[in-house]
């Protein structure tokens, strides 16, 4: 852990940099257009003239003006302190049932995450198992699963969404059945081959005391297979949490999609980015929350810590 | 009840009985004789060897007489049962080459494993694990974790493991083929106190020439391509064996009729 943290540093710092350095270019042309309304001499010629230069050069020959990308009102691309500031204004500013909050948005999503995480990891064990009993099953899901996987799920999202509503169902359900539909496929692979690991040694060993194809299931093919669901779930819960946000987006009945994509309408890119934020600590604490209870797990079973 | 009525006829019948045993495999490269004319009757209490070298189908017909393996003509009768029957009825102990030990399981775990299978109650259950693990000297190690044990000890355990419900045949197929020979040596010797102590019939597959006139009452030696017996041996050794015997003249008289048996049988190929 200790190892860990200048590496980290490190790359966050080197990401600090190139973000600071990109909002002066993004925001250049905002910055000189506020800049001569206060009445001051800007390179570049008229507003029509500066579109035709690049936006390098005009942070480059308005050294002093440059520099205001950093703190304007409606930024293209707003300066990471910027979206600090709008992140715990809206985290730590606002009651949490208040819509202008962001726990009470990531509240919404995480709900919708957890049922769809659970419905997707249930079908996508029960799949895997069915696959490694069958031979009907084994010849036929993998490669349904595997087309499924292929289409994008924004075009599926709202036709979920639709049908789901046309037969009275709203609200959690359906972002849960699309965060299921993203999450369920990687358990069914990883839980395949789990189902699998034990040999045949293991198996005629098995068949010697007469064991039923439950009891070896419950038994051994179950117990083996541990580490490769764990390893499935770390990966299902962040597709969960992805295909949640994709299914509150055509939706606008909060979530942390429904507020990036009002972000949008509004032009309030620093509320576009704070909700980002808040997705990437929620999946980051819920991948964490896996992997702790892997090492838990684990350790009851008997792995040397 | 059962347990006595069979005492009372194996004192005359074979424990084991095969007659004219054939095993074809059919491979890629076409069909493979891995057993061919196999006949040989074993007697309760006898402690039986099975020595060839790879591919002789020493382990197939253990795996045969485990309902492993089905064989393709001839007759095979365990306890006067079809091998099916005779795993059914709980015949038989099965020891691997590898322990095979659950890893997620302790020590009394992985022994308990049958016993759970076989719908024990808890409290026998636990009673006969504390019994086989003092038979194989593992006493206080229930509670440990097979990485926790050497090669020997988890291959001892994987012996409590098949004698933990009572099966009055017992198979091992090369159970000591990985382990070294200092641990043999020790196991060698466990081994034969068990079988004194459980007089269990028992069928040993081996590619060990000490080991397998050490160890038994019969010895059945075997050649490849196809895989038959060769040469069947009652060793004139006592049942109380020291290690030491291993350097008596009566010994090494079986030792080199065991090797010829190997050479004539590749002579023939």
């Amino acid at each position: 852990m200790r190892r860990s943290v200048l590496p980290v540093l490190t790359v966050v710092l080197a990401i600090l940099v190139v973000w600071y350095v990109a909002a002066i270019p993004m925001n250049i042309r905002e910055s000189l257009t506020a800049a001569e309304r206060a009445g001051a001499e800007v390179w570049g010629g008229t507003p029509a003239e500066r579109e035709g230069r690049s936006a390098w050069a005009l942070a480059l020959r308005n050294p002093s003006v440059a520099l205001d990308g950093w703190t304007q009102d409606r930024p293209r691309l707003p300066a990471p302190h910027q979206v600090v500031q709008e992140f715990s204004k809206a985290t730590f500013g606002e009651s949490v049932t208040s819509k202008k909050s962001l726990l009470y948005h990531a509240g919404i999503t995480l709900g919708a995450t957890m049922v769809g995480f659970a419905l997707g990891s249930l079908a996508g064990v029960l799949l895997a198992v069915g696959i490694v009993h069958n031979r009907a099953m084994d010849m036929s899901v993998m490669p349904w699963a595997i087309i499924s996987q292929t289409i994008p799920i924004v075009a599926l999202a709202p036709m979920i969404i639709v049908v789901m509503n046309s037969v009275g169902v709203q609200g959690l359900l359906p972002k849960a059945v699309i965060s299921a539909y993203l999450s369920f496929f990687p358990v069914v692979v990883g839980m395949v081959k789990g189902l699998r690991t034990p040999d045949q040694m293991q198996l005629d060993q098995m068949h010697t005391w007469s064991a039923t194809r439950s009891e070896t299931l419950w038994k051994l093919r179950l117990p083996a297979s541990v580490p490769y669901l764990f390893a499935s779930l770390k990966i299902a819960i962040a597709a969960s949490l992805v295909g949640t946000i994709v299914g509150e987006l055509p939706v606008q009945r909060g979530g942390l999609g429904a507020r990036m994509l009002a972000g949008s309408y509004y032009g309030q890119t620093s509320q576009i980015w704070a909700a980002l934020l808040m997705a990437a600590i929620l999946a980051s604490f819920l991948v964490w929350l896996m992997g702790f209870l892997e090492r838990r797990t684990l350790r009851a079973m008997g792995v040397p810590a | 009840m059962m347990a006595n009525v069979a005492t009372l006829s194996q004192t005359s019948a074979p424990v084991i009985e095969a007659k004219g045993v054939n095993l074809v495999f059919q491979t890629a490269d076409g069909p493979v004789q891995a057993l061919k004319d196999v006949s040989l009757s074993v007697a309760k209490g006898e402690f039986v060897s099975f020595i060839g070298p790879s591919g002789c189908g020493k382990t197939t017909f253990l795996r045969c007489v485990a309902a492993l393996e089905t064989p393709t003509s001839g007759t095979l009768t365990v306890n006067g049962m079809t091998p099916d029957a005779a795993r059914r009825a709980r015949a038989y102990g099965y020891v691997f080459q590898a322990a095979g030990l659950y890893p997620w399981r302790t020590i009394a775990g992985n022994i308990r494993l049958p016993l759970e299978i076989m719908g024990f109650p808890r409290g026998e259950q636990d009673a006969r694990v504390d019994r086989v693990l003092k038979m194989v000297d593992l006493e206080g190690f229930g509670r440990k974790y097979p990485w926790q044990l050497s090669g020997g000890m988890q291959q001892r355990a994987s012996i409590a493991r098949a004698l933990a419900f009572d099966a009055d045949i017992l198979l091992m197929d090369e159970p000591f083929g990985a382990l070294d020979e200092i641990v043999r040596d020790r196991l060698n010797e466990e081994v034969l106190r068990l079988w004194a102590r459980t007089q269990k019939t028992t069928l040993f597959v081996t590619h060990s020439i000490p080991e397998a006139v050490f160890l038994s009452t019969k010895i059945v030696v075997m050649s490849p391509r196809p895989g038959r017996i060769t040469d069947v041996i009652d060793s004139p050794l006592p049942r109380e064996r020291p290690l030491d015997i291993r350097e008596s003249p009566e010994f090494l008289a079986i030792a080199h009729r065991v090797r010829e048996g190997l050479r004539a049988g590749h002579v023939e190929v």
